[in-house]
């Protein structure tokens, strides 16, 4: 991307767990509600409360672990972050610092056509802080708003390692890391709200140097879109730098959308200094190997290993097999129409085709719409019978999208049956014929293409249900007469 | 003396603790004796020794991911200094 | 003997012989408190009105012939960092004026749910930071032995309330000797039971690897029996154990044959006054005229308890004082100019002097560069520490010292010397750094009339050999000292 330098980055993704319930105590783990009405005495920080860890959060960080390949410690403990701000109650956040869960992982990821692999450096298993928001306007406002319902959420920390050379790259991690954790169940993703958020480190050196150059840490990159362009604005701004002989600033910049540009953060006045110890109100957790196993069990087949299966199997296009598996979700409701429809090619592109444009539309998820995979199988087949046309089956699709209507009630109600019997479609070839003389003059006199006219006619007296192929037979024959 | 007033002065700060000259000369004092004394640690080889955070030998303490109940929102907020619609007030960070 | 003199256990005898309502022993015990608390100062708040109302459903249950459990109606004294519901709990600070918390800690529902009649909350140090009960932020407690001598500390005002008859029974907290040393200091038993036994869900946390509640009573069968009602596991607290309870009354007989106690000679060293070691001695000499056997015994590393204890105490305390910065409860500072100085205005004004030192010694203890050459260095000492005494018990019942190298010394006397003060617990700190069990009790007077500690050490979980020991030590034992206030 650069033409003189080569870009080097790293990522720190924090990613919800799903679990029910907090890390450290049983207040609701979930977004949206009205402020301060999912908490108790432990998620405030009340003097005298304890924390007791979730076992769901343990399994769902090792979940995630044994996903991105990486060795699970057998002996993790807990230590303390200390630092004051409003939005955490302690005035220290319990995470991990030496012993994670999770370390020495990767993700294979392709970028134009070329394998990466990325390493993974750790996992860590950590509580999220509260939310603060500005009273008033912002511009002016001369105070703040702390709600704590997030406090105490479970978050997992993956770290890579710098192992991404362009902003396509580190998206490419990104979206398979969401892949994988939504695959696994312990993530819904979500980053407009927050439950995914990733932090990057950048730095840019001379083409071929050994060292790596000053780094820069960017923040407050709220979606795929704003990571790749900030990732891009913050490489092409170093480079700036570096040609007019200046230097890099190391330090934390935020991404402001809006602008299109990174801004230093206000550098506080001393490094900081979070004084990790060990949590003495939690003891440590030891992950004997038949717990890994019994975990292992849950995980069900990965992107990569579906996406090989597709392409092996079902015999579908190698860049079908990765849209479709990139969103579980999606692969799931691709195999359930496929094991009653075995014309893969059909499926894959009836799924990527109507199917996404009406998700998208309608914003909802493949796992959350109205009809059952099976109706789709059913469609295809009553479409590859010639029961309906083509053109008729998108719009009863539609309409099982819509109501959630079976395939053969619609056609049935709406009488949208293809018209295929001969007698009855004769006497409309004949009423098109007799209306257009002069069409057939012309096709008399050698315009043979007349006849896409002809067939155009009676499709369109038939509202689409007549089967084209026999009203083209049945133009020739009667047009040869 | 193990500590000078700067450091004194770093740490309170670290701490966010405010405190005036004389507590600084004070702590600065106070806090170097009790530093001096924990120089007799330093008397022990301690190379091979395990670190001990905990007085129980206890792991593995999990609970079931149930929800329980929380606190309605006025109680949440009970005890707050300052409040505004159910959550607490702060002022802002100042430059 | 007054009521308010009795024991528990001779209150609940006299209870179901209907000799006595429990309304009667509460009104006695209030009519005392009235009488002395000016001089004495135990508490920071009193809760008669719930007191009365506690009392007459546990005489109800009598009226109703039910059966009532052995602390019904026992006036129970509660240590302010002890969160109670609805009641403030300030640890003695100002930082916490006002604050009401929403829960009750797991001891106070342990003790409610055994109809125990709760008197007050007690004066303390500040966050149970002190020796004398001195740091205390709102007032003085003064020793019912002397009213010119501290009580003792942290739990000073628990120690002071059983001593001069204003409860029966008290409950403290003890970090590095906050129970046994005003229980020496004010002539009562307390003990700090093995770290894990007791639930510290609702302690106001000060240095939560040591921090644990204990009992203070008036005899060692009371302290057996709190403990009995105290002890147990808690899914609230992650570094509670799960294990059974026994009746810790059970073996209150007298008998201590073969028992063999280890006397540990760094105990008996410099610093501790020759009335104190006298004294302890002569108790020894008395067990084994019961029929134990003692021996000298080494710990080699006790001389390095106090700098260990002075390290990991406060570091861990930074932390979790870190909290009370104005947002949620308690006191914030209305002088400030933005966030950070809230922060900072909020916290010099909340806090005292000791309060202050110990956060910025923590601070500075596990701040980068500083770590690992004082906080995990002095956790290392910690595990020689807990070595050493591991290699003791595995030689003996028990092991028996001094609880304090002085008796109760005189107000204002070591309150500019933090140093000085906190060699008044080099006896009772090493306990706390291995997790172990220990109890103190009275075993003499000193020529100015003051009470001495002896304290009984145990290996983990063995809370009821020290009973027993401590139970015949007191049956043979004729103080001959009384209280006069
Ligand atoms: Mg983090
Ligand atoms: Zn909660």
């Amino acid at each position: 991307m650069l033409e003189d330098y080569e870009i080097t980055i790293g990522l720190e993704v924090h990613a919800q767990l799903a679990t029910n319930t907090k890390i450290f105590c049983g207040c609701k783990n979930e977004f949206g509600a009205e402020p301060n009405t999912h908490t108790c005495p432990v998620c405030l920080g009340l003097p005298g409360t304890l924390p007791v860890l979730n076992e769901q959060a343990v399994e769902y960080i090792i979940k995630a672990g044994l996903a991105l390949d990486c060795e699970i410690a057998t002996f993790s403990k807990f230590d303390r972050k200390n630092y004051f701000y409003p939005d955490l109650p302690k005035a220290y956040q319990i995470s991990q610092f030496d012993l994670p869960f999770c370390e020495a992982g990767e993700i294979d990821i392709q970028v134009d056509d070329e394998d990466h692999e990325i390493g993974i450096t750790r996992i860590h298993l950590e509580e999220d802080a509260g939310k603060l928001t500005h009273a008033g306007d912002i511009s002016n406002a001369d105070s703040s708003l702390v709600d704590y319902n997030r406090v105490g959420t479970p978050l997992i920390e993956i770290v890579s390692e710098p192992d991404m050379k362009s902003p396509q790259q580190a998206v490419a991690y990104l979206k398979k890391l969401k892949s994988i954790l939504e695959y696994i169940g312990v993530s819904d993703c979500e980053m407009s709200e927050g439950s995914l958020r990733a932090d990057a480190n950048l730095s840019i050196a001379p083409n071929g140097s050994e060292e790596l150059g000053t780094k820069t840490e960017l923040k407050n990159m709220n979606s795929f879109k704003a990571i790749e362009k900030a990732l891009t604005y913050e490489a092409k701004r170093q480079e700036k730098l570096l040609d007019k002989g200046e230097e890099i600033v190391q330090g934390t910049r935020t991404w402001d959308d809006e602008a299109g540009k990174t801004l230093a953060l206000r550098e506080k006045e001393e490094a900081h200094d979070y004084r990790y110890f060990p949590e003495p109100d939690l003891v440590p957790v030891i992950v004997k190997d038949s717990w890994i196993k019994g975990i292992k069990n849950t995980i069900p087949a990965l992107p990569d290993e579906r996406k090989e299966q597709y392409v092996e199997e079902f015999g579908i296009p190698e860049y079908d097999a990765e849209v479709i598996t990139a969103d579980r979700e999606l692969a799931d409701f691709f195999e359930a129409v496929v094991a009653k429809f075995d014309d893969a090619k059909e499926v894959s592109n009836w799924v990527m085709g109507e199917f996404s444009r009406l998700l998208n539309e309608n914003e909802v998820t493949p796992a959350n719409v109205e009809f059952a995979p099976a109706d789709l199988a059913k469609l295809l087949e009553m479409k590859e019978e010639d029961v309906i046309s083509s053109k008729i089956a998108k719009k009863v699709f539609e309409k099982m999208f819509n109501t959630g209507q079976d395939p053969e009630t619609i056609v049935e109600e709406e009488g949208l049956k293809q018209i295929s019997d001969s007698s009855e479609l004769e006497e409309i070839v004949e009423g098109v014929l007799e209306d257009n003389q002069s069409a057939v003059e012309d096709y008399k006199g050698g315009n043979k293409n007349v006849i896409g006219f002809f067939v155009g006619q009676t499709m369109q007296a038939t509202q689409g249900k007549a089967n084209p192929q026999k009203v083209k037979e049945l133009l020739r024959e009667k047009l040869e007469e | 003396m193990k500590l000078d007033q700067e450091t004194v002065e770093r740490v309170a700060h670290l701490a966010r603790l405010e405190i005036d000259e004389e507590e600084k000369e004070t702590f600065t004092h106070q806090l170097s004796d009790i530093l001096d004394h924990a120089e007799k640690l330093n008397e022990l080889d301690t190379e091979d020794v395990e670190p001990m955070a905990h007085a129980t030998d206890v792991n593995n303490v999990l609970r079931s991911d149930d929800v329980k109940e929380s606190l309605d929102q006025d109680e949440a907020v009970a005890n707050a200094p300052d409040e505004e619609e159910g959550m607490f007030k702060v002022p802002q960070i100042v430059e | 003997m007054e009521l308010y003199q009795l024991p528990a256990h001779e209150l609940h005898e006299k209870l179901l012989a209907g000799e006595v309502s429990a309304v009667e022993i509460t009104e006695a015990v209030y009519d005392r408190i009235e009488e002395v608390e000016d001089n004495v100062q135990a508490y920071l708040n009193l809760m008669k009105e719930e007191a009365i109302e506690q009392a007459k459903k546990v005489d109800q249950k009598l009226a109703d012939g039910e059966d009532i459990n052995p602390l019904a109606g026992i006036p129970v004294a509660l240590k302010d960092n002890l969160s109670t519901e609805g009641i403030e709990t300030t640890c003695a600070s100002k930082i916490l004026e006002g604050y009401q918390p929403p829960y009750n800690a797991t001891v106070v529902e342990k003790l409610a749910a055994e109809d125990v009649v709760m008197t007050g909350k007690t004066n303390m140090d500040e966050f149970a930071m002190g020796s004398s009960t001195e740091n205390s932020g709102i007032k003085n407690t003064y020793n019912p032995w002397d009213i010119n001598r501290v009580p003792g500390g942290s739990s000073g005002g628990s120690a002071a309330a059983v001593a001069a008859g204003e409860a029966t029974i008290a409950l403290g907290s003890d970090t590095g000797g906050s129970i046994r040393q005003p229980a020496a200091f004010c002539g009562v038993v307390g003990m700090k039971p093995t770290y894990g036994l007791v639930s510290r869900y609702g302690l106001v946390a000060f240095a939560s690897s040591l921090d644990q509640i204990g009992p203070f009573a008036k005899d060692v069968t009371d302290c057996a029996l709190a403990l009995n009602y105290i002890a147990g596991h808690d899914e609230m607290d992650s570094t509670s154990v799960d294990r059974e309870i026994p009746d810790y009354t059970a073996n209150l007989d007298g008998d201590i044959s073969g028992m063999k106690i280890g006397v540990p000679e760094e105990y008996f060293g410099e610093g501790i006054d020759d009335e104190v070691k006298e004294s302890v001695w002569n108790a020894i000499e008395q067990l084994e005229e019961l029929g134990a056997e003692y021996e000298e015994v080494s710990l080699p590393h006790t001389d390095y308890g106090l700098s260990a204890y002075y390290l990991i105490a406060p570091a861990e305390a930074s932390s979790n004082l870190a909290r009370y910065d104005g947002v949620r409860y308690g006191h914030r500072s209305n002088q400030a100019n933005g966030l950070i100085e809230m922060f900072k205005k909020t916290r010099q004004e909340g806090f005292g002097d000791e309060v202050k030192r110990r956060i910025m010694l923590g601070t500075y203890a596990l701040s980068s560069g500083y770590y690992d050459a004082y906080y995990k260095k002095a956790q290392k000492v910690r595990t020689l520490i807990k070595e050493d005494f591991d290699e003791a018990f595995a030689e003996y019942d028990i092991l028996i010292s001094p609880t304090t190298p002085t008796t109760a010394f005189e107000i204002g006397d070591k309150s500019n010397d933090p140093l000085q003060m906190y060699l008044s617990d080099i006896c009772t700190i090493p306990v706390n750094l291995a997790g172990l069990p220990a109890l103190s009790m009275p075993c003499g007077v000193d020529s100015n009339d003051l009470p001495i500690g002896l304290q009984i050490i145990g290996d983990h979980f063995a809370e009821e050999k020290i009973l027993q020991v401590a139970y015949a030590l007191e049956q043979a034992t004729d103080l001959d000292a009384e209280l006069e206030l």
